[in-house]
């Protein structure tokens, strides 16, 4: 990631929708001491580097004014490491299904 | 800016009137009751004609799949001769995942055959995917408006990936923190581009899913002579049972129980920042299924078109850590990788299937895509980092949002009753305040509340009663 944008890339900004004093009323007080912040991606209209305020067209063509958060946005979601509490839980069960189909077997060719 | 978010509430009912493609204000009979049946049937659209869109688009025809080692599991240690077969209807085939297709088609088709250039829809979950991929199919333009991300900036692994997969499909996605705001902002961006609003609970939505418990029904008697004898539904905003409900109606399965499910959060506000990430589920959990349930006509529509009480015949709830494990055991005995969510209704089904006879049928009628961020595994690490305590023991001493209990073995797996008759009274207290002080209910109106809670008018008599003397 560079810190600038040059005009055409692929952004994405970010706005302040509502200040704190603007929000709701009824929302709990976690969330009403934050101001909705909004994020969006496109394509900037001008150059620009991170923090500055900038144009980006979106993908249905809207032109959103915010401030360049990131150049050529991605992801990084992953599918993380195994949890300890769930690896034997295939085998275990595995093992069980095939016990109780022995034991149904069993009582089959006794009848 | 003070005053935006008056400005554009105030201008709300215009707003939605041109963004949803029908009015509403046809369908009210009283403060309480409006024309239930006459709003369902008013896009014009038979079974048959929804059935042609959605094969049109893509969506359905799903495979229905018995699990035999699931049942066999679960027969392992139910009492002799209990453990019911187990199905599947696994909806994570339809193109963008998830049963969410059904759902988002019709008001695609409505919004290509009314002229209008794209659609908007707010939704974190499956939904926005759907209405993307379909979209994308119909060369309209598309915006999802999702609550992503809490104060810090940090969204869930689940949500996140539903934000990659919009883009995937060519949408634009709006990203917001946490806050029911999210609504006025969704209303600017209809106003501003003059789109549809694909409303989750629109009655072009909720008849889309119909199709699904029609299909299922057909495909059971193929399978094994007889609709099912219980259907579990994972329950959220009460679309998926309605609309299932409806359909196994429509293919005269009127013995089927109609069993919804959802993940136990209860403790934490849907509202809250911090709350926000100490919960692994963004859907088919308790914090919308109660409130949905209890007062439908909280959601974006004038008059909401999933209306569960209607339809549900019992309410069971499961804990987070449970939907974990049976989403693993899924994996490993039957070759199924399916997203958690989408297994609420499948932990459901193993404590059920468990009490009933071997010869009752239990179809789980959805599955969902999994994939990085919405995997297990993902949704385990994220709770870990945010605090979360996540252990190995007994599933009975859960606490949502302080710790995630994976049960030792499956006969842990127990899913709890949430009464029903709590429901209905809440439903019609919340109804008699909507109505207002004052307003004595009409006939019409104990009509309406006895069809919306699956009871009678004299049952509702009885509950307005209680509820005045208190």
């Amino acid at each position: 990631m560079t810190g600038r944008c040059t005009p055409g890339q692929w952004v994405e900004v970010e706005r302040v929708l509502l200040e704190p004093a603007d929000r709701s009323e009824n929302l709990p007080e976690d969330t009403a001491a934050q101001p909705l912040r909004m994020w969006v991606k496109g394509f900037a209209r001008s150059e620009a580097a991170l923090g500055d305020e900038v144009e980006v067209e979106t993908m249905t063509g809207r032109v959103v004014l915010g401030t360049l958060t990131e150049v050529e946005p991605g992801y990084t979601h992953t599918f993380g490491k195994p949890a300890p509490e769930l690896t034997r839980v295939g085998r275990d069960l595995r093992e069980r299904v095939a016990a109780y189909r022995a034991r149904e077997a069993v009582h089959k060719a006794g009848e | 800016m003070p005053g935006r978010t008056e400005e554009i509430l105030a201008r709300k009912g215009d707003i939605m009137k041109r963004a949803l493609g029908m009015d509403y204000a046809a369908f009210e009979r009283s403060p309480i009751a409006f024309d239930y049946e006459g709003m369902m049937a008013a896009h014009g659209y038979s079974l048959e004609d929804i059935i042609a869109i959605q094969r049109a688009g893509g969506v359905g025809k799903t495979p229905l799949l018995e699990l035999r080692n699931m049942t066999d599991l679960v027969r392992s240690y139910a009492e002799p001769g209990h453990g019911a077969r187990i199905f599947v209807k696994d909806e994570a085939a339809n193109m963008a995942g998830s049963f969410k297709d059904r759902r988002a088609s019709i008001s695609i088709h409505v919004a290509r055959e009314k002229g209008y250039e794209g659609v908007i829809a707010a939704t974190s979950g499956n939904y926005g995917a759907a209405v993307a991929s379909q979209a994308a199919r119909a060369s309209l333009a598309c915006i999802i408006v999702q609550e992503a991300f809490d104060s810090r900036h940090v969204g869930q692994p689940e949500i996140i990936e539903k934000s990659r997969l919009c883009e995937a499909f060519g949408a634009e996605v709006v990203q917001l923190t946490v806050g029911p705001e999210l609504f006025s902002h969704m209303l600017e961006l209809l106003d501003e581009t003059g789109y549809l609003a694909a409303s989750l609970y629109s009655a072009f939505g909720v008849s889309g899913i119909e199709t699904l418990g029609y299909e299922l029904a057909q495909e059971m008697t193929a399978l094994t002579g007889a609709p099912p004898t219980h259907v579990v539904v994972t329950h959220a905003g009460g679309g998926n049972t309605t609309g299932t409900a409806r359909g196994l109606a429509r293919a005269g399965a009127t013995s089927t129980q109609v069993v919804s499910a959802s993940v136990d959060l209860s403790g934490l506000h849907m509202a809250s920042d911090t709350d926000f990430n100490r919960k692994s589920f963004t859907t088919g959990h308790t914090g919308f299924g109660v409130p949905f349930a209890t007062w439908p006509d909280r959601a974006d529509v004038p008059r909401n078109a999933a209306r569960a009480l209607r339809y549900m015949d019992r309410y069971l709830t499961v804990s987070q850590g449970e939907v974990f494990y049976v989403t693993e055991a899924l994996a490993k005995l039957e070759g199924l990788e399916r997203g958690p969510s989408g297994n609420t209704a499948m932990a459901a089904a193993l404590s059920l299937a468990r009490e009933l006879p071997s010869k009752a049928t239990v179809v789980v009628q959805e599955t969902e895509y999994t994939g990085a961020g919405k995997h297990h595994w993902a949704q385990l690490n994220f709770a870990r980092a945010q605090g979360i305590e996540v252990r190995a023991g007994d599933p009975a001493e859960n606490v949502p949002g302080k710790n995630i209990i994976i049960p030792t073995s499956p006969e842990q797996v127990r899913a709890k009753d949430f009464p029903l008759a709590k429901m209905r009274r809440s439903y019609i207290r919340n109804a008699l305040d909507h109505a207002g002080a004052g307003y004595t209910p009409t006939d019409e109106d104990l009509e309406f509340l006895a069809a919306d809670t699956k009871t009678t008018p004299d049952v509702v008599e009885e509950i307005i009663a209680k509820l005045k003397a208190e």
